[in-house]
């Protein structure tokens, strides 16, 4: 099994994730090859089953609930000094909208 | 101390600071030395943090000064895999786009570990985003194997059991998802845990699949394993997913004798029983039945749809846990793009390795319209199949034990280019994350080539008391 360029393309888009053509060619392949691994859960019929949608939790619904009160941030400078490109606390970007 | 500082204990520096051989600082000093002299060898570290383990191990030196308890970790040195963030210190996830990323706060589990006296060496390697099982995914090279320098140390967290294989830390942090922590320990001969899923705090833990990534400890033996665990273990405000259940004390129910407990053998792990694996596995269980423990076969009848269940879940999780580094917050970003949208798809096509974008494009793919229900939701129904296959077998033993890894340690480069060959490879381990139950790999013994093999025991959720009692009795009678 293998998927075709055109689905490669259409997921990559998706992903925001630009590939090469040598990339594309071989993710035809590698996620074919994995996808049809995957297919062997088909041969399960699960149409009684529950999905596992929680791991585990040990406590009641609302326990995570806190009361609500004020704690210190880590601040803005702290917070945008990990940006590539960053000015007043804000994240600068390439240009989005045009004049 | 050079001679002797590559097999400490906890308990050996314990008595060390007791004895005023050394101050916690001078093991630091020699400890941070001693790792970077012997780096090379291995490539487990990817940097140091000297200006932190000093200042930690001054306090250490301070309190024990004013007579005051330093911590059951006191001055002890740790490895924390890079995947783990540490406030000050470069945090890379082992990728090119986080190079050179400086977290502006602390992990919980690093906050805990500190507290108890740890003394933080630096940061391990790991394959990308603990995206791996050889460690040979990271942007800053792969790690070698410490027992035999052509294999790889397993993965993700290879570098954190190839340092505490090495004696470049007494005990180390790891992350796993699908075994990342167990076939690396199998795989360099330590000791391994992954604990139950929400026992430790995955605060500042960087998200691979949230429904499955643990933090646990690696140590060169079981009770230094606890007792990093047990340092790092409970309830954190932090994580809504930690877990609320009190946490034992680990190491006071250790020596109890283990007589008469159940331990049960998958058939589903023993098919290759002639493997050197199998038979160096099944002498160890002959170990723990001399020791008066009832041995059975159990059966665990989906395993065979562990892995595919499990990639499916992981790639999912991971294709939304990673779409947050798209050059806007986290250090990387493509210096090729004049719109937004070119400056999200380059930075991610540029820092990127192949296999996180093999993993977002799988995930991504398993997600998008029209194939939700075929494979996450399928999935998440497999999943409690195969949760269920363990609870039913709890039923009838008290512990499970089964290979970590169908083979030994493999050449570096050997599974390279084959992904689903290497998926396979980790059929024994993903079943545990998957249940979200307590598991770990004691060494076992090694091959005729002298590669370490590691033996899995799994327990019942919250049952780490149990699981360390067997393993901490199987070590003892074996050496």
């Amino acid at each position: 099994l293998k998927l075709t360029e055109t689905e490669v393309r259409y997921v990559a888009a998706l992903a925001n994730l630009e590939l090469s053509e040598q990339e594309v060619r071989r993710m035809c392949e590698d996620l074919g090859e994995v996808l049809a691994h995957m297919d062997k859960l088909n041969e399960l019929d699960t149409s009684s089953v529950e999905p596992m949608t929680q791991v585990l939790y040990d406590a009641e619904d609302t326990a995570t609930l806190r009361e609500d009160r004020e704690r210190p941030g880590i601040g803005q400078d702290d917070a945008v000094r990990n940006a590539p490109s960053a000015r007043g606390g804000l994240f600068k970007v390439p240009k989005v909208i045009e004049r | 101390m050079t001679g002797e500082i590559a097999s400490l204990t906890i308990a050996a520096v314990r008595e060390g600071l007791a004895k005023k051989r050394f101050s916690a600082e001078e093991l630091a000093r020699e400890a941070l030395s001693f790792a970077a002299a012997n780096n090379s060898k291995t490539n487990a570290y990817l940097h140091f943090s000297p200006e932190r383990a000093i200042a930690a191990a001054r306090r250490v030196d301070e309190k024990l000064a004013r007579g005051e308890d330093p911590g059951p970790l006191a001055g002890v040195p740790v490895a924390v895999k890079d995947v783990i963030v540490t406030q000050g210190v470069r945090t890379t996830a082992a990728s090119r786009l986080l190079a050179n990323y400086v977290p502006p706060y602390d992990a919980t589990a690093v906050i805990r570990l500190e507290q108890a006296g740890g003394i933080v060496l630096g940061k391990t390697n790991c394959d990308e985003f603990a995206m791996g099982s050889s460690n040979e995914n990271s942007a800053f090279g792969p790690v070698r194997n410490p027992v035999a320098p052509d294999r790889v140390p397993g993965g993700s967290s290879g570098g954190s059991a190839a340092a505490v294989a090495q004696g470049t830390a007494v005990v180390a942090l790891g992350s796993d998802t699908g075994g990342s922590i167990r076939q690396p320990a199998s795989f360099c001969g330590v000791v391994g845990v992954t604990p139950t899923y929400g026992r430790v705090s995955r605060y500042g833990l960087i998200a691979f699949a949230s429904s499955l990534d643990h933090i646990g400890p690696f140590g060169r033996t079981v009770r230094d394993a606890a007792a990093l665990l047990q340092a790092i273990a409970g309830r954190d405000e932090c994580d809504s997913t930690s877990a609320f259940a009190p946490v034992p004390d680990y190491l006071a129910a250790m020596d109890a004798p283990v007589k008469g407990t159940r331990i049960g053998l998958p058939r589903e792990y023993f098919r290759d029983a002639s493997s050197e694996t199998s038979r160096l596995v099944m002498k160890g269980v002959e170990t723990l039945r001399s020791l008066g423990c009832e041995v059975r076969e159990v059966s665990l009848p989906h395993t065979d749809y562990a892995v595919g269940c499990y990639y499916i879940i992981c790639t999912a999780e991971a294709s939304s846990n990673l779409a947050r580094y798209d050059g806007v917050r986290y250090t990387g970003r493509s210096p090729h793009s004049d719109t937004l949208t070119a400056m999200y798809r380059n930075t991610r096509g540029e820092g990127f390795g192949a296999e996180c974008k093999r993993r977002i494009m799988l995930g991504t793919y398993v997600l998008s319209s029209g194939y939700y229900d075929a494979y996450y939701l399928k999935a998440q129904k497999v999943r409690a199949l195969i949760a269920r296959d363990f609870a039913e077998a709890f039923r009838d033993v008290d512990a499970i034990i089964t290979p970590v890894a169908p083979s030994p340690a493999f050449k570096l480069g050997e599974k390279l280019d084959d992904p689903l060959e290497m998926y396979l490879s980790d059929i024994y381990t993903i079943t545990g994350d998957l249940a979200g139950i307590p598991c770990m790999s004691v060494p076992c013994g090694t091959t005729g080539e002298g590669l370490p093999v590691g033996m899995q025991i799994l327990a019942r959720h919250f049952d780490e008391a149990g699981m360390f009692r067997l393993a901490n009795a199987y070590e003892q009678a074996a050496c």
